[in-house]
């Protein structure tokens, strides 16, 4: 019911009053203090990263994103998110399915599995991978192992000279591990709302189970698919911290763009590092438009009736 | 057209047998990022002139105990140049990959420069810091990165310590205290020299930043030296930050003799000239004499001389349960 229609019943003006409980004053200085808050937390710094970026004008700018540095910088954060974002939709749509429409034992398990990475620090996610792979880990001593199993794997992995750690993969794996719970979590919730009667009649109709999957349940989670999707690339490329631990900081071959950043920023090149940060900044701006474009059309198909 | 084609391919084959392209990956330290991209570019030079041959170094960067932690994980450099030799001892003990006495194959320690540890201040000297004395005294907020994880901290805190064993009749006790004194002082510690650089220069956290001395003027450089001042201690310890090829890794990666001539080059006239260009301490007196106007003379200690060696320093000093952690709570 809308305070319009409030008002329609009840002609006093004290009950009017009452319908929205704060005084004009109270609504208009909270309302003021929360756009304080955002602007000066949130507004002013975004604004700042862009007026720094220029700081040394139009073609300063140009000149650091054009650097064979930079650009390795942004080839390596693009492929870490071309091959991470789409093998985390594909975990996370199969997680989904399983934990809602299904039940079996050690559910709970997998919930508290898929939820690690976000309750981890990134650094020691990093720090997992340097355990496992680095040369003093269990990589490192089968490369090294004299009698070690599977010999003709042994030897193509030293032949090849093949690198985890400090390497192209380790940051690969790295993003891979930090953003693994995005659209999982996003999807449980919403397809466990949704409930399972729709693919309970889709099977009595006679449908199986992969048609069942892409004519009824993918339909109904597609906005929220691609809202965990665009969380999950936001993810992926401006992660810092594990991939801090496992780059090995190469300049022009494992700087992601994050990385990159921080390494012109302590080449006391200021003006450099904020016209590569607001390349990121951009990103996150488009990001956030297209999350509020979901957003709103996963409202519509989630409204009674309205099937998009 | 295919005697073109027939000539065009001959040709290629042969520049490809003749001219390779060779990749090398040098790890360092932290404030060595200018003086190795102006040493790279002159040592591809130097290398193709001679063998026709490019070469591409990389460069990677950070605290020096953190960087000689990387390479013992696996990162693979063809050359190490770190702050201190306690760190290349820990990757030829921990990882193996290069000879325990690896400080020996190449001359003055395997170091063709040196530093020293010196104060940087705000300009007009506002605190009236001018020695060790003023550092610890209270209410001066000193900048100075984590002696667990930088090179420059570690050299940092022996000079205060040899400074105090000066000033008090070699008694270690009034020492220790002394340099805890210092440590009281100091707000945050950065994981390297960079780092605390920038917290002092651009963050304006501070009234001294204990830098090295070619930090110190690198800062000046870039920053105006109208903003900052160096102020030269009475005594101070000669920093040695050495350089040595990491055998196993340039074994592997076929580029041992590139590697030896890139560190070779360093003691040229050439490289000496741009370590000293750098503001660092060149080993050539020749070419020391060019830069002399840099670098104050001051009483140096050494580590061999006043500490024992790096391998006694670190056990006493900056191990896990050594002074440093008695004496730095935060």
């Amino acid at each position: 019911m809308t305070p319009a229609a409030t008002t329609f019943h009840m002609p006093h003006r004290a009950v009017l009053r009452h319908s929205t409980t704060e005084s004009p004053f109270v609504r208009r200085l909270l309302i003021g203090v929360a756009l304080v808050f955002l602007s000066l937390f949130l507004l002013v710094p975004l604004v700042s990263v862009f007026v720094q970026a220029f700081a040394k004008g139009i073609a300063f700018y140009f000149h650091t994103l054009g650097d064979p540095n930079a650009w390795s910088a942004i080839k390596l954060t693009l492929l870490a998110a071309a091959i991470s974002v789409p093998l985390n939709c594909v975990f996370g749509v199969t997680a989904a399915w399983a934990i809602a429409k299904f039940d079996f034992r050690g559910k709970n398990v997998l919930l508290t599995l898929i939820d690690l990475p976000f309750s981890v620090s990134p650094v020691i996610s990093g720090l997992i991978y340097v355990l496992v792979f680095g040369a003093q880990g269990w990589l490192g001593h089968y490369r090294d192992a004299e009698h070690a199993w599977f010999p003709w794997l042994q030897n193509w992995i030293n032949e090849h000279n093949i690198k985890i750690i400090f390497a192209v993969p380790g940051i690969v794996l790295a993003t891979i591990f930090v953003t693994f719970p995005f659209v999982a979590r996003e999807l449980i919730p919403l397809m466990q709302a949704q409930g399972r009667s729709e693919e309970e009649a889709a099977r009595v109709l006679g449908a199986s189970g992969w048609q069942t999957f892409w004519r009824v349940t993918l339909p109904n989670i597609k906005w929220g698919l691609l809202y965990g999707v665009i969380l999950c690339n936001a993810r992926a490329m401006g992660e810092f911290g594990a991939v801090s631990v496992v780059s090995g900081k190469i300049r022009g071959e494992t700087n992601t763009i994050p990385l990159h950043i921080e390494a012109l920023y302590d080449d006391y090149n200021f003006a450099g590092a904020f016209a590569v940060a607001s390349l990121l900044a951009f990103l996150a701006l488009v990001t956030l438009g297209l999350k509020t474009w979901v957003e709103h059309k996963n409202a519509a198909q989630n409204e009674p009736g309205g099937n998009v | 057209m295919k005697t073109f084609l027939k000539i065009l391919l001959a040709s290629s084959l042969a520049i490809s047998a003749s001219a390779k392209e060779i990749k090398l990956l040098n790890v360092s330290y932290d404030p060595t990022r200018e003086l190795y991209t102006e040493y790279n570019a002159a040592f591809a030079k130097y290398w193709q002139g001679k063998t026709g041959d490019t070469v591409t170094v990389s460069q990677s960067h950070g605290g020096s105990g953190k960087q000689a932690q990387a390479v013992v994980n696996g990162l693979e450099a063809d050359v190490v140049t770190l702050a201190l030799a306690y760190d290349i001892d820990a990757i030829a003990k921990q990882a193996k990959l290069l000879p325990a006495d690896w400080q020996k194959r190449l001359p003055n320690n395997s170091t063709p420069y040196t530093s020293t540890i010196v104060f940087l201040v705000r300009k007009g000297n506002p605190k009236g810091i001018k020695d060790w004395d003023d550092v610890v005294k209270k209410g001066v907020s000193v900048i100075t990165p984590n002696p667990k994880t930088s090179g420059g901290a570690r050299w940092t805190y022996l000079a205060a310590w040899a400074y105090a064993l000066e000033a008090n009749n070699h008694d270690e006790v009034k020492a220790k205290e002394f340099v805890a004194r210092l440590y009281k002082n100091v707000p945050v510690l950065d994981s390297g020299a960079r780092g605390s650089t920038v917290t002092f220069v651009q963050r304006e956290i501070g009234d001294v930043l204990l830098a090295w001395e070619n930090e110190a003027h690198l800062a000046l450089k870039e920053f105006g030296a109208d903003k900052f001042e160096i102020i030269t201690p009475s005594l101070s310890i000669l920093a040695e930050p050495p350089v040595a090829v990491v055998d196993k890794s340039a074994r592997r990666h076929g580029t041992t003799e590139v590697a030896k001539a890139y560190l070779d080059y360093l003691y040229s006239d050439e490289g000496q000239d741009i370590a000293g260009k750098n503001f660092y301490r060149p080993r050539s007196e020749a070419v020391a004499a060019r830069y002399a106007a840099n670098f104050n003379q001051l009483k140096l200690v050494t580590i061999d001389g006043e500490f024992g060696g790096w391998k006694k320093a670190q056990q006493t000093h900056f191990a896990d349960g050594g002074t440093f952690d008695h004496i730095y709570q935060p």
